[in-house]
């Protein structure tokens, strides 16, 4: 399982990458797609929707199973990545080019781990 | 032993003792007292099956089984070949469960899948669900359907049937959206009340083709209105009537619903019955209850399995667009087993008699001084007419023929006709009639 | 195997209707479509082979044993499929006027009394048209009660996390916020917890019993006095009637709602899926709000309305009157001590390897756990499914309920022999045994059903949910 150094990461399996533009881009670890399995449909919200850390902004379906995917940042949605939309399994293929949101006017965070301390929070799982 | 137990005695003591318990009692011991039951159920003891025929036959035998049913409102006799009653009842259709096992459920899986491609042939729409409990129930789960967040009110066509108007007022209720019902003054679905209704709020327009007055709604119009203002346009459909007029893609429709009794399916006093739904591409995820897809094994066959499951109520619960897990599947075989015996040409065939006789009959009706057509405009195989006597009256004469007279409503009497009802039929329903109008 | 359309050759339809004695009235052309419905064309020699078929593809109760948890897949007796066809009820109009279907309504009348004698109720609905639609009904007369007391704020229901999915999703869309109730650890409602999340906002509580572990809940009147106390009521979810029938009633837990299955406990066919029926038992104090068909008659103004056309699904209420007169109070009670004694053999003879989620006497029903089995030898309780499936059973329910890990629910009821009792335990026993040694067998099975497992993944991703001519012409 792979994760990159540059990425921040939350207790619930999103990653997040903050831009020197002040927004953030948004996305499920490998270990969440691993744990999830083939992902078949994505709910994204929509383009000016608030989002809250800690709260829910969007949806993953496997066969037999449905996630939220909470946001790790309160900010509004900038952009959305429609392609998700039409494949799924990039979520499965590349999860960490596979972005959900890009959040913008963020004001707070949940607590996030670099990459070592998101390795040994799973590994302790 | 009764009650279809195959265990003798002898073997349930070794099943007891294998448990070390002496009596079948002993399996409820944990169960307090107060909450068990001291005395046996107040019924009577079992019967044999004999008993069991007499007693029951003799509930049918007291019930009226008109030779002519002249009546529709929601529920039509047609004609239903005998193959379409026999391939249900095959066994292994009947008592199976859902087929959540694909492997050795190919077989009704399949079935279905033929039954959801045979719904959007009929409707012209892209998708079909496995079907729901009756036509009223689809029409409650398409306004659920295409609710969103921002648009939650139906508007509903006055000329729509009771029942469907009262269901779907039932399941708006427990959602908390709004119901409105669009004014049909003149039996149909007035365009300039819906226009004005229209706003915002409204997430779907539901008007019912034919409308329970039997009249053909001007749906394309009602459908353009609908759309220009961001509502999405709900028709409820009469599936025989499909093969033969304007299907609900033709007129623009988002999703079409309807009551599948007509195909296939006894009269039955009202069930079961089938909710068929279909609907445009975009809304496929929406629409609630099972879907069976196509896919391939590892030996690359075709196979067919329930998909989109993480919509419904067993993955999803309390966020699941819909609560339904039981449907009507043996009903949609039977509606799939019609439509594939009667084929496109035995569909129009019924739908263009039944507009025929219903024709005729009215023709025959209106020549009777006091009575006429009720509603102006273009039917199909039910109408109103007026009667210059009581309504009570005119059916009382009927019945004493064998005829089950048209449903009393507002202006008279609403008829319908099918297929099965032949020309000696109508003219003795004439005949009887204008013998009571004359008096 | 082909499909209808497939098959399909224009001209070969069977002749069904005479020719139209009456001058044809054609319609506006701008009414007509446009272009034929694509309906298959087959002669009934053809269409007869097809569903022949398809039937052999199809797996029943009277294929083989279906220990179906939460199912109830009981024999389905043929008497009442023949009294369901009768032309007196099939032919009957749900419009026809009152005096013509006493019939039709005394089977409702005594259907309503036997069940009701059956539950504890008072009141009964046949509107319903399964569970799930029960369900709804059920928390709409909940909600009426409330209101017509003029209590408005009651709009939570209780329901524990091992229910079925129907229920919180009835809760939702009846207009309830759902407060799920966590199950203790030997998998009852959880007391405490309940005292804490009962309340001046609760509309009430849902609840089968047995639950859906199969575990008859023995503090039932404590829950029953904490709801009630609370100002709350009791709704009866029905699914797992079959283990209490002549043991222990509702009513006389606590309940003032129930929902029946009658396509589970009353022996009526599932069909494939359906129909059911799900007619819905109150107390006096809830009748007045009872659903009715409009059309068919005076309908009480307190009533919720109807939550579908008519009168239910009539004939499997005629069905299942068939099964009640046939069985009677001696014969239910014997159907549930059958069920339940079913239910511990068959957990007894498994259990010397596999372990039941939670310990203490079961009722019509057990859950295991294979987490054990998954962890030792990577064999799931979808592969173990899959092999039985392979040796002609139809698998147990799986992954339900959410609660237990690798779940395995057995249902047997009443309608088996020791002997297919003994046969399937013995071959779970055996499979047991060939996932430690020959784990690849299980997780590549089935390999002698018609067809292997399913690409689910590309099923849900790419959506085919229609024929389409000359798409996928692959066999």
């Amino acid at each position: 399982m792979h994760f990159p150094e540059n990425l921040q990461y939350s207790e619930s399996h999103e990653w997040v990458s903050f831009s020197e533009d002040k927004t953030a881009l948004v996305g499920l670890t490998d270990y969440a797609q691993h744990e999830l399995g083939d992902l078949v449909f994505v709910t994204l919200p929509e383009e000016g929707d608030g989002v809250t850390a800690g709260d829910p902004f969007g949806e993953v379906e496997s066969v037999k199973a449905v996630s939220e995917v909470l946001s790790p940042v309160t900010g509004v949605v900038l952009e959305i990545n429609v392609a998700l939309q039409d494949s799924p399994a990039s979520i499965n293929e590349s999860p960490y080019e596979a972005w959900f949101v890009r959040v913008g006017e963020i004001t707070g965070k949940v607590r996030l781990m670099n990459a070592s301390e998101y390795e040994a929070f799973v590994e302790g799982k | 032993m009764g009650g279809y137990i195959p265990s003798p005695d002898t073997e349930r003591r070794e099943m007891l003792a294998a448990l070390g318990l002496e009596s079948a009692s002993d399996l409820f011991s944990h169960i307090p007292g107060g909450v068990k039951l001291s005395a046996p159920l107040d019924l009577p003891g079992g019967k044999s099956e004999l008993e069991v025929r007499r007693e029951v036959s003799a509930l049918a035998a007291r019930n009226t089984v008109f030779p002519t049913v002249l009546r529709g409102a929601g529920a039509y006799r047609h004609y239903i070949p005998s193959v379409v009653k026999y391939i249900p009842a095959k066994e292994e259709f009947l008592t199976a469960y859902t087929p959540y096992q694909a492997e050795i459920s190919q077989g009704i899986l399949q079935a279905i899948f033929e039954y959801q491609t045979m719904i959007c042939e009929l409707t012209g729409m892209d998708v079909s669900n496995a079907s729901v409990y009756d036509g009223a129930s689809a029409a409650a789960e398409a306004a659920a359907m295409c609710r969103e967040r921002k648009r939650t009110k139906t508007l509903v066509s006055a000329a729509a049937s009771p029942e469907t108007i009262a269901t779907l007022r039932t399941y708006s209720e427990g959602a908390g959206a709004e119901v409105v019902l669009i004014p049909a003054p003149e039996g149909k679905t007035d365009p300039s009340a819906l226009v004005a209704l229209l706003d915002g709020e409204t997430a779907c327009v539901y008007i019912q083709q034919p409308n329970f007055f039997g009249l053909l709604e001007p749906c394309e119009a009602l459908a353009a209105a609908t759309h220009t203002a961001g509502a999405k346009f709900v028709m409820g459909v009469n599936p025989i009537s499909l093969g033969l007029i304007k299907s609900p893609s033709e007129c623009g429709a988002d999703v079409a619903v309807g009551e599948g009794q007509p195909l296939g399916l006894p009269l039955s006093w009202g069930g079961p019955y089938l909710g068929f739904m279909a609907a445009s591409r975009a809304l496929m995820r929406r629409l609630p209850g099972r879907l069976v897809g196509q896919t391939h094994d590892a030996e690359g066959n075709r196979v067919f399995v329930l998909t989109l499951q993480a919509r419904e109520q067993h993955i999803r619960r309390e966020k699941a667009g819909s609560n339904i897990c039981s449907n009507e599947a043996l009903c949609a075989l039977t509606a799939a087993v019609y439509m594939a015996a009667m084929g496109p040409g035995g569909v129009k065939d019924a739908a263009s008699q039944s507009v025929s006789k219903a024709h005729y009959l009215a023709g025959r009706l209106c020549r009777i001084p006091g009575v006429s057509l009720a509603y102006p405009g273009e039917f199909f195989h039910e109408f109103v007419t007026t009667l210059p006597v009581s309504r009570e009256t005119a059916l009382a004469a009927l019945e004493k023929g064998g005829i089950l007279g048209g449903l009393p409503v507002d202006r008279g009497l609403l008829w319908c006709v099918t297929e099965v009802v032949s020309r000696a039929e109508l003219d003795k329903t004439a005949e009887i009639l204008e013998e009571v109008c004359r008096k | 195997m082909k499909l209808l359309f497939e098959k399909s050759l224009p001209g070969s339809c069977g002749r069904y209707l005479p020719d139209s004695d009456v001058p044809e009235y054609a319609l506006p052309e701008d009414a007509l479509r446009k272009t034929p419905p694509a309906l298959p064309e087959l002669s009934e020699t053809e269409l007869s082979r097809h569903y022949s078929a398809l039937s052999r593809r199809t797996y029943g109760v009277n294929c083989g044993f279906y220990p179906l948890g939460s199912c109830t897949m009981k024999y389905n007796p043929r008497i009442n499929e023949e009294l369901a066809a009768l032309p007196g009820f099939t032919e009957v109009h749900p419009l026809q006027p009152e005096h013509t279907v006493s019939g039709c309504r005394a089977v409702l009348d005594l259907a309503e009394d036997a069940l009701c004698r059956v539950t504890g109720m008072d009141a009964m609905s046949f509107q319903p048209a399964a569970g799930a639609h029960g369900e709804f009904t059920g928390l709409l007369l909940i909600r009426a009660y409330h209101r017509a007391r003029g209590d408005f704020k009651r709009m939570k229901i209780l329901v524990p996390d091992s229910a079925h999915g129907t229920n919180p999703a009835s809760a939702a869309m009846a207009g309830f916020d759902v407060v799920n109730l966590p199950s203790r650890e030997d998998g009852l409602v959880d007391l405490d917890a309940l005292r804490r999340a009962a309340g001046e906002d609760t509309a009430g509580l849902m609840l089968t019993n047995p639950n859906t572990l199969g575990l008859f809940d023995t503090g039932i009147r404590e829950i029953a006095d904490i709801v009630h106390e609370a100002g709350g009521l009791l709704y009866y979810d029905g699914a797992n009637l079959n283990a209490v029938l002549g043991v222990a009633r509702p009513g006389d837990m606590g309940f003032d709602v129930v929902h029946l299955n009658l396509h589970k406990t009353f022996s009526t066919p599932h069909g494939g899926g359906g129909p059911g029926s799900g007619p819905v038992g109150c107390k006096e104090a809830l009748r007045p709000y009872l659903p009715a068909s409009r059309l068919a008659g005076a309908v009480s103004p307190e009533s919720i309305g109807q939550v579908r056309a008519f009168h239910g699904n009539f004939l499997v209420v005629v069905r299942a009157l068939a099964y009640l007169l046939s069985l009677g109070s001696d014969g239910l009670l014997e159907a549930s001590e059958t069920a339940v004694l079913n239910a511990n053999y068959l957990l007894h003879r498994l259990s010397p390897k596999y372990k039941a989620a939670y310990s203490g006497r079961c009722m019509h029903e057990f859950v295991l756990t294979l987490e054990d089995l998954k962890s030792e030898t990577g064999v799931s309780a979808l592969d173990l499914a899959k092999a039985l499936a392979d040796r002609g059973i139809h698998p147990p329910t799986m992954y339900f309920p959410l609660i237990v890990h690798e779940a395995l629910m057995l249902e047997p009821t009443e309608t088996e022999t020791k002997e297919t009792l003994d046969e399937a335990a013995d071959l779970f026993l055996e499979l047991y045994k060939a996932a430690h040694d020959r784990p690849e067998l299980l997780k590549n099975a089935p390999l002698n059903t018609p067809v292997r497992r399913p690409d689910e993944v590309a099923a849900a991703r790419n959506p085919v949910l229609r024929y389409t001519p000359g798409e996928a012409a692959q066999e």
